[in-house]
């Protein structure tokens, strides 16, 4: 009832408010605008603008960075117009703006990301006390639909950078064939009964804060193994099926996302692996050679000029594995999400900021 | 009885982008600089090279400018520099 009242008396909203005509429908006048991903979208009126603005303490003229690719000045209320759009609670407005803020570091080359001519787009994985706060999912089927906040959080972000960036598909956004995760593709990590410390607290955060954490990442790659019991033979299996990401023969590229689930977590937690000890492993085992990378190796023209290969090359480079745990209960399976091979400084690298409310 | 009609806010940056016309294709190259900018891509320099050598053998002016990398946007030092010093700009874009 008061975002009614506000709506109509009050003066609190900022930007351009659209008049539908009396016979025009609210979702279909949406899509005419070209406003939508390709699904139906909320019509953001002002009462639920109003709304959505009650999940932040922030000005709704605060500028939360420039919006790639057209580097517009985007403020809060416009994020929460797009969080209303992408079907958005108000109380996961914050995490919202912390995914779009991540977007915006220049470590994260969004612009790049969008532009490409290949998969990628931002993976989102949130971690912290808001998971259980907004009943996010990091369980079964965390990867998949089926979750409102999962589902609009990351909606909204790619909403913002449609909307406000003005990145759509055949205009900046190239790709020749993109990903479903360009609708919305955001998780959880199931931190209780993970056998490491989590993602956040890795990337140098406290563990009671609540963080966003953007991946540039394509679709998602099953790891399907059921019978390594040891550490070091489910290491294997995972570097075996690292070493697809972007193409077998490339290497330096790419970093990659693996999203481990807890039956194969617990063979590393019983023989006391740790989440950096593994990673370890795995840069040593994906270490390829030149006969193996070569162009022609294989009976395939495709890969590394011989000029350009050392007798052994690195498949990622060190930092260049992202580790998570979700909790998908039973099941000896884990995923990778291959990254953009554009990987550090000069391409795109992951990055995490806290949630503010 | 009269019925208010809905309203929305607008999700857009409510740019309104202003309508330019391209410059006119120069008729000769003729007395022009040229520009070449590499944006980083794999080989995009061996195909400059090559066009900056055919470009030279016409007798024309051709001035090398580089990106620092492909994944952003040219920095805007650079795009005023090639702006002000050359007439008109070939860009290798692709791999």
């Amino acid at each position: 009832m008061p975002e009614k009242l506000a709506a109509r008396f009050g003066d609190g909203l900022l930007f351009r408010q659209v008049e539908l005509a009396e016979i025009e429908d609210a979702i279909e006048a949406c899509y005419a605008r070209g406003w939508t991903d390709g699904l139906p979208v909320v019509p953001p009126t002002p009462e639920l603008v109003l709304r959505m603005l009650q999940g932040t303490q922030r000005a709704p003229d605060e500028v939360v960075g420039l919006a790639p690719p057209d580097y517009v000045e985007c403020a809060v209320e416009k994020v929460a117009i797009n969080a209303v759009l992408a079907g958005c609670k108000p109380e996961y407005l914050p995490l919202v703006l912390a995914a779009v803020e991540a977007a915006f570091l220049d470590a994260f080359a969004m612009q790049g990301v969008l532009a490409t001519t290949y998969f990628s787009s931002p993976v989102v994985i949130v971690n912290g006390p808001v998971v259980q706060r907004i009943g996010m999912n990091s369980g079964i089927n965390a990867l998949g639909q089926g979750n409102r906040a999962n589902a609009t959080i990351g909606r909204a972000l790619q909403l913002v950078i449609r909307n406000v960036g003005g990145g759509r598909p055949g205009g900046v956004n190239r790709a020749v064939l993109g990903n479903p995760g360009k609708y919305t593709f955001c998780f959880a990590e199931s931190e209780e009964n993970s056998p490491w410390e989590s993602l956040a607290v890795e990337r140098g955060f406290a563990a009671e804060a609540s963080t966003v954490t953007l991946f540039a990442g394509d679709g998602v790659q099953a790891v399907m193994d059921q019978i390594s019991r040891e550490p070091e033979s489910l290491a294997r299996s995972f570097a075996a099926s690292l070493r697809t990401v972007c193409r077998t023969k490339m290497v330096q590229a790419s970093d990659a996302l693996l999203v481990i689930s807890p039956e194969h977590a617990r063979i590393f937690r019983d023989a006391g692996w740790s989440k950096t000890r593994l990673k370890e492993e795995l840069h040593a085992l994906l270490q390829l050679t030149q006969e193996e990378i070569v162009r022609g190796a294989g009976g395939i023209a495709e890969g590394m000029p011989p000029e350009m290969i050392q007798d052994v090359m690195s498949k990622f480079r060190p930092e260049g594995s992202v580790i998570v745990h979700a909790d998908g209960t039973s099941g000896m399976f884990s995923a990778i999400i291959g990254g953009w091979p554009n990987a550090g400084p000069r391409g795109t690298t992951p990055v995490t900021v806290s949630i503010k409310h | 009885m009269t019925t208010q009609n809905l309203t929305l806010l607008d999700p857009t940056s409510e740019r309104t982008p202003a309508n330019r016309s391209r410059v006119p294709r120069p008729v000769t190259l003729d007395g022009l600089t040229i520009g070449l900018l590499d944006i980083s891509k794999a080989r995009g320099n061996i195909f400059l090279t090559h066009l900056a050598g055919l470009l030279e053998q016409r007798g024309l002016n051709v001035k090398r400018y580089r990106k620092p990398t492909y994944t952003r946007v040219a920095p805007t030092d650079l795009q005023q520099t090639i702006a002000t010093e050359c007439d008109v700009v070939i860009e290798a874009l692709a791999d």
